[in-house]
This record gives structure tokens, C-alpha cells and sequence, in this order.
């Protein structure tokens, strides 16, 4: 085992399956010779060569458009897209062409892309370097997304998802890159060292899509939730004194439904949380089949904690992002509730 | 992948270590490029696009048909400009590295461009800028302490502390609002001429995005669209050689000018000496009368150096030559307008220091007047509740409430309502 982050635990996920798959590609903007602006394919021009991991023009829609057509004819493309604001352009790409082809064509064609982007704020990165956009992938049919709270998760689940042979959207809270933060930036930042998931095995291993896991246990209430809020949230139980159960949901789609489901059943309350923008976020879908599965169970109606349903404001970061407080009210509100 | 790749992989000439090489620029001295009627066709035109416009040559004096004989007091005013934006950037790089802005972008070795071009265009005449042209908002008005006001996102910020560090707009200057994407402005652009078209006027519209933008869809959009519609607007490609990593030969650069990209949709190209104010505005002119008059569009080429780093974020010692800027062979903008008035005897090296230190002085005022109106450790503060605000002009319900919602959290916790 090794100590890293989650920079590093990325870039180790890249280098073991180049290393066993020479079909394996490494596309975008700054990733080559620089080897990424927040450095997580560094190293990896230096060692697979310029024809594996290639320096891309200024296209997000060009990156993953050509991506599509690397994984096409055999290759298994890893796109970068150096944030998740930046997706946008390449938008058409993801929804009509990557998520369909498969379907389109019954079979016969696919591109296995993995679409790397780090997404979240809690950096001042104003509206432009914030956002969350998770729910506008889980809402295409076709694609697998991903979002890790942490090194060793963001390694395994990385490796699941270069393999498969859908592609995946892979978010990367990028707050949490360096160390594991609860939502109090007036605190001095941690590192991933001394938090148990910042063990990560150098060698090859995965954490399968699909399968979510206790963040931390508890009997009270359940937290649903994935990225840097499952260190807010398990913050906030200290915080609250509520013994909730907190779950990171780790693979939003597919979704594991019997972890989240049962424990919900367990302690009879549910909030879910994410940086998102509350209003049609993917909490709604969350929210929606929890209540279904778990209706009888419910002590009280499901609440959601997310992001202000405003773009996201430089000066307000703190005001806007979910932090401790927002999350202890949302913890209050459903345990007081009939 | 048994065999070798045949792929071609553009590569920079020079890498940390090396000696900067700037071979691979088509070079020529200032007069060698012919300057055509605004109503030329574009058939007969093409050879713009692939050549290099000069007026300023490297012995400093002023030649050729684009020398647009401006006058010495006008030249004087761009000199200062240009110096105010170096001054401007320089204060608040180091601001920025104090850690009282969370970031910052400076224009050093690219000040001639929106310099030049703002002299060129009318006050009436649009401009769609990219990050690197706070120039253009210096003159067309934007006062220099709510330039920092902006950057500091206090109580003054003209974006309420919406946006980061550096994304202005000037509604009253009819400057564009900064977006932080690549390249969505060109379009716009395209489209504000459009509407000055349908209208009647002969305003037309400017924009701006860097050589690595050009590989950016909404680029191409804004030719074709440019193109079809005839519109009056001049857009601008500002090759800095850069784009943090991204060097000019990844964005398609290496065997064709960027000026030449619009030869295939019919619209003429200008390559241009972007260091050279004379030329920049020369050319600006002549593109803005072709325009105005209906001749369409124009794609003009700034051929000039990134000499600093992409923002305060990057460190462009990881990828580049150290000092390649200093090696660069079309010089610094302000220092080839500096000797050109010289050697006319119409400035001096003392008054350029004297201007310089005025000009350092006028900064350092407006950044003490900034800070009064809030800084990110001291108050006065925004109020977080304006957050909400102009999401819609007409805002939903759940606006309201989740504004009460964080009001109550301020209020419970006494203070700037961390969530």
C-alpha cells in the first residue's frame, strides 16, 4: 500500500492500465507535456509517448468527438476535460453520439470512452471553474457516471470504468484532490494522509460502477450523498450529535438502490445532499425511488440539501456551498418532522 | 499496436532548456505587404493572409502604404494607454500574489492589440473581448479603481461578486461581458453585426479569442455565419503562441496562418505585426471601413507573444523557454512605440520614465480607493442575499424562499452566513 492522493491515485489508475492495455489513449487539452493542469496524467507522455497521450487542440466537442472514433476502431480512449464547465460544447457528442451509438446500431458499434473532468467548487473558481453538472449526464441513457470522494475509490472506480465497455463520465471533485474537506474552509486544509482512504494499493485492483458504501455507520437517519459532501456530511453528524449513516453513493448510474435502500429502511429517515443545484437535481431521482423503495419505512418525508439554484457566485462561494451548517439544518428538519 | 504509430504529432521548437526558436514565423520587414482597396475582392486579396502587415520596421522608424500617419500627440495617447495596461497588470499580478484577489490575467507583450484596435474602431463600433483585452475597457472608459473593484468583488464590483477576477463588461463603453468560455463571444459578435445590419446602422462589431481558440466550434460558427450573412464585423485572432500549454502548432497552426482561415467561406485575412501599434491599427481601420461601407467581414491575425504566464494558475517554466519572450523577434509592443516616438523627437527615455512613474502613481491611488470599498479580509461587505438576484428577470418562487432560508442561517450564526 501507498500513501496518495487523489491526484495520484488517478494518475496510478492511468498507468497501470496503459501499461496492461496498449490500446488504452490518453486525449486533452494541457495533458501531455505538461501532464495536466491539476497534474494527473504528469509522467505519462514521458513514459507511453506522445502517440498514447496526446496534447488536443481547444476542443472539448473535437476531444471527445474524436475520441468517439478512436474507441470506434479499437482504441479505449480516456478523455480529459479540463472542467466540467468546459463539457458543455462537447455536449452533442456525449448525448447523441457516444450514449446511443451502441443502441443505434444494435450492437454492432461502441466507443468505450471514459470522459475525465473535475467538477465542485470550494476553490474560488467562480461560475466558470464550480459547477456540478452530474445530473444533466444521469439523465442520458447510454452512459455511466461516476463521481469518488476519495483516493483509493477514485483509483479503483477509474480502472472499472476505463474497462467498460460503456462510457463513463467521471467526475472529479476536484476541492478534494489534495485532502478530504468538510466544509469549513476556515479550517487548515487536511491531507489525504492521515485518512484511511488515502491507502491506496499501487498495484491493480477496481471498485466495481455500481455498487455504493457506508461511508459511516449509523442508526438515526441516512445520508445519501457522493463527492466532497460525504465529508461534509459526516461532519455535520459529529456536528448535529444524530447518529446518521452516511452513503456515498460513489456510481450514480447505474445506481445501487438495495445499499441505499436498505439502509434508509434501517433508520427510517433520509436526507440527500450534493453541491448541485437543488431544483431537477439528481437528489429528485434519488428522492424518487428511495420513497418508493422505502415508503413504509419513513418516519418522515425525504429532504434534500444541494447547491442554491443560482450560478455560482465567486464572492458567495461559502454562502452558496452546502457546507456544515445547511447540512445540520437539513439533518434537524428531517429528524423533527412527523 | 504491434506497429508504429504514424500519427503526426505537432511539436513546439523550443521546450524548458532550449533555445527559443522562432523559425517557424514567416517574417517580413515593415512596407513588403501591399495595402489594397477596402473594396478589393477577396480573390485578388488573398496574399494578406500569408504575409506579414508591418509599419514600425526594426530600426524603429515607420514605412510601407499602412503607415497610417498618426499623429505624434496620438501616438503619445496610445503609448500611455498601452503603458497604463502594463502598469495596471504588473500592480495587481502582485496583488494577486499577496493573495488579495484570488486571481488575475495580465496582457504583457499583447497591449498594442486592444490598444490599437480600440483607437481604430468608433465609440458606437461593438467590442466582444476575450480575457487578455482589459485594454479595450481602460479606453473605452471603465474607471481604473472599478477595474480592481471587480477583481476584489467588494461592495463596488460592477459584477456583485458574481465573477471571478477580470470578467468585466461595460454596457455605457459597449464592451461585452468577459464569459470565461472560449470563443462563445465570437458569435455574438457576429450577431450584434448582424442586427446593426438589419437595422440600418453602419456600427460594426469586434471580438476577440486566441490562437487556441480557433479550434473551438463556436469560432468556425462565427466565420460561416460572418461569411453568409456579409456581417460587419471584424474578428480577431490574437496568436500569442500559447494557450498555457496548447502551443500554436496544436491549434492548427503549422502549416497554414490562422489569418488564412477564412479564405475558404470568403472572407479576407489580415496578418498582422501584433506588436506593431501602427500596423494594428492601420489594419483595424481598414477592416472597420470595408465593413462599414458593406463589405463584409474581415479576420484579422495578431501575430504576438503570451510574455507572461497564462494566469497566476499556471507556470509556464514547465512547458516553455524561460526566456523566450525577451528572444522573440517582433520585439515588445511598448518598447517599439517608445523608440519610434523617439527617433521621430517626439519623446524621450525621461519623459517615458516620468510617464511611467505618473502612470504608477495614478494605480497605486485607484488601489487605495478600491480597497475602501471592501477587500477579502475587510469589510465593507456584499450582501450574500443579492446572490439571488437577476438569475431571471421575472424569479421564480423557490428563489425567494431559499434566499429566506439563507438569511435565517446568517442570522442564527450572527455572521457572513456560512452554509
Amino acid at each position: 500500500m501507498a500513501q496518495m492522493n487523489m491526484i495520484e491515485a488517478i494518475r496510478s489508475a492511468h498507468d497501470i492500465v496503459m501499461d496492461r492495455d496498449p490500446n488504452v489513449v490518453v486525449l486533452g487539452e494541457d495533458v501531455g507535456y505538461f501532464g495536466g493542469v491539476f497534474r494527473c496524467t504528469d509522467g505519462l507522455q514521458r513514459k507511453y509517448g506522445e502517440h498514447r497521450v496526446i496534447d488536443a487542440p481547444i476542443a472539448e466537442g473535437g476531444i471527445i468527438g474524436a475520441a468517439i472514433g478512436m474507441g470506434v476502431n479499437g482504441l479505449r480512449p480516456v478523455a480529459e476535460i479540463q472542467f466540467a464547465d468546459y463539457i458543455y460544447p462537447g455536449f452533442d457528442q456525449i448525448v447523441s453520439e457516444l450514449a446511443r451509438l451502441r443502441y443505434r446500431t444494435c450492437g454492432e458499434f461502441f466507443s468505450p470512452v471514459t470522459i475525465r473532468t473535475p467538477c465542485g467548487g470550494g476553490i474560488r473558481g467562480g461560475q466558470t471553474h464550480s459547477q456540478s453538472p452530474e445530473g444533466i449526464f444521469t439523465h442520458v441513457s447510454g452512459i455511466k457516471v461516476v463521481m469518488p470522494s476519495n483516493p483509493y475509490d477514485a483509483k479503483g472506480l477509474l480502472i472499472s470504468a476505463i474497462e467498460s465497455d460503456d462510457p463513463v463520465v467521471f467526475f472529479e471533485p476536484k476541492r478534494i484532490y489534495n485532502g478530504p474537506f468538510d466544509g469549513d474552509p476556515d479550517k487548515p486544509a487536511v491531507s489525504w494522509s492521515s485518512h484511511p482512504k488515502g491507502e491506496v494499493p499501487e498495484g491493480y485492483y477496481t471498485v466495481p460502477l455500481g455498487e455504493a458504501e457506508v461511508a459511516r455507520s449509523g442508526s438515526e437517519l441516512t445520508i445519501v450523498t457522493y463527492g466532497t459532501l460525504v465529508h461534509v456530511a459526516v461532519a455535520a453528524a459529529e456536528l448535529t450529535g444524530v447518529d446518521a449513516e452516511v452513503i456515498d453513493v460513489r456510481s450514480l448510474s447505474p445506481l445501487d438502490v438495495t445499499t441505499l435502500a436498505d439502509s434508509v429502511k434501517k433508520t427510517g429517515r433520509c436526507l440527500i445532499a450534493h453541491e448541485a443545484t437543488r431544483f431537477s437535481g439528481y437528489g429528485a431521482e434519488l428522492a424518487a425511488t428511495l420513497q418508493k423503495e422505502c415508503f413504509y419505512y419513513l418516519e418522515a418525508p425525504i429532504g434534500r440539501v444541494g447547491g442554491w439554484d443560482t450560478p455560482y457566485p465567486h464572492a458567495f462561494e461559502w454562502q452558496y456551498f452546502p457546507g456544515q451548517r445547511r447540512m445540520a439544518a437539513g439533518i434537524r428538519r428531517v429528524m423533527e418532522a412527523e | 499496436m504491434a506497429k508504429e504509430s504514424r500519427l503526426h504529432i505537432p511539436r513546439p521548437t523550443a521546450r524548458p532548456g532550449d533555445e527559443p526558436d522562432f523559425s517557424y514565423l514567416n517574417l517580413s520587414p515593415a512596407g513588403a505587404v501591399d495595402k489594397p482597396g477596402t473594396d478589393a475582392r477577396v480573390r485578388e486579396i488573398e496574399h494578406l493572409s500569408t504575409g506579414l502587415i508591418r509599419v514600425l520596421d526594426d530600426d524603429h522608424s515607420a514605412k510601407g502604404p499602412w503607415n497610417p500617419n498618426m499623429e505624434p500627440a496620438d501616438l503619445q495617447i496610445a503609448l500611455r494607454w498601452m503603458l497604463l495596461n502594463r502598469v495596471f497588470d504588473e500592480r495587481m499580478w502582485q496583488i494577486q500574489r499577496q493573495g488579495r484577489i484570488s486571481f488575475y490575467m495580465e496582457a504583457l507583450g499583447e497591449e498594442a492589440v486592444s490598444i490599437g484596435q480600440a483607437m481604430a474602431l468608433r465609440h458606437g463600433d461593438m467590442c466582444f473581448p476575450s480575457y487578455r483585452n482589459q485594454g479595450l475597457y481602460m479606453y473605452r472608459g471603465v474607471k481604473l479603481v472599478d477595474m480592481m473593484c471587480q477583481c476584489l468583488s467588494n461592495t463596488r464590483d460592477m459584477c456583485q461578486g458574481r465573477q471571478l477576477p477580470i470578467m468585466y463588461h461595460s454596457k455605457s463603453g459597449n464592451v461585452f461581458s468577459i464569459s470565461g468560455n472560449l470563443g462563445t463571444q465570437y458569435p455574438h459578435a457576429v450577431g450584434w453585426a448582424m442586427a446593426s445590419a438589419i437595422k440600418g446602422e453602419d456600427h460594426v462589431a469586434a471580438s476577440w479569442v486566441g490562437d487556441g481558440t480557433t479550434a473551438e466550434a463556436d469560432f468556425h460558427h462565427a466565420l460561416t455565419f460572418a461569411a453568409v450573412y456579409q456581417a460587419p464585423v471584424i474578428l480577431n485572432v490574437v496568436n500569442n503562441q500559447w494557450a498555457i500549454s496548447t502551443f500554436q502548432g496544436t491549434a492548427g497552426g503549422e502549416r497554414r496562418p490562422f489569418a488564412a482561415r477564412g479564405l475558404g467561406l470568403g472572407i479576407p485575412g489580415l496578418r498582422v505585426d501584433g506588436n506593431d501599434l501602427l500596423a494594428i491599427y492601420s489594419a483595424t481601420l481598414w477592416a472597420a471601413d470595408r465593413a462599414r461601407r458593406g463589405g463584409g467581414p474581415a479576420l484579422i491575425e495578431l501575430v504576438t507573444y503570451r510574455g507572461g504566464a497564462h494566469s497566476t494558475s499556471d507556470d509556464p517554466s514547465k512547458y516553455r523557454p524561460k526566456h523566450e519572450w525577451t528572444d522573440f523577434p517582433l520585439g515588445d509592443p511598448v518598447e517599439r512605440l517608445k523608440q519610434h516616438l523617439i527617433s521621430e523627437g517626439h519623446w524621450s527615455d525621461a519623459k517615458h520614465e516620468a510617464l511611467t512613474e505618473e502612470l504608477k502613481s495614478e494605480v497605486l491611488a485607484a488601489w487605495k480607493e478600491a480597497q475602501k470599498y471592501g477587500t477579502m479580509t475587510e469589510g465593507p461587505w456584499l450582501d450574500p442575499a443579492t446572490m439571488f438576484d437577476d438569475v431571471y428577470a421575472d424569479p421564480p418562487k423557490r428563489l425567494e424562499s431559499q434566499r429566506r432560508r439563507m438569511l435565517e442561517t446568517q442570522r442564527m450564526n450572527g455572521d457572513g452566513g456560512q452554509g
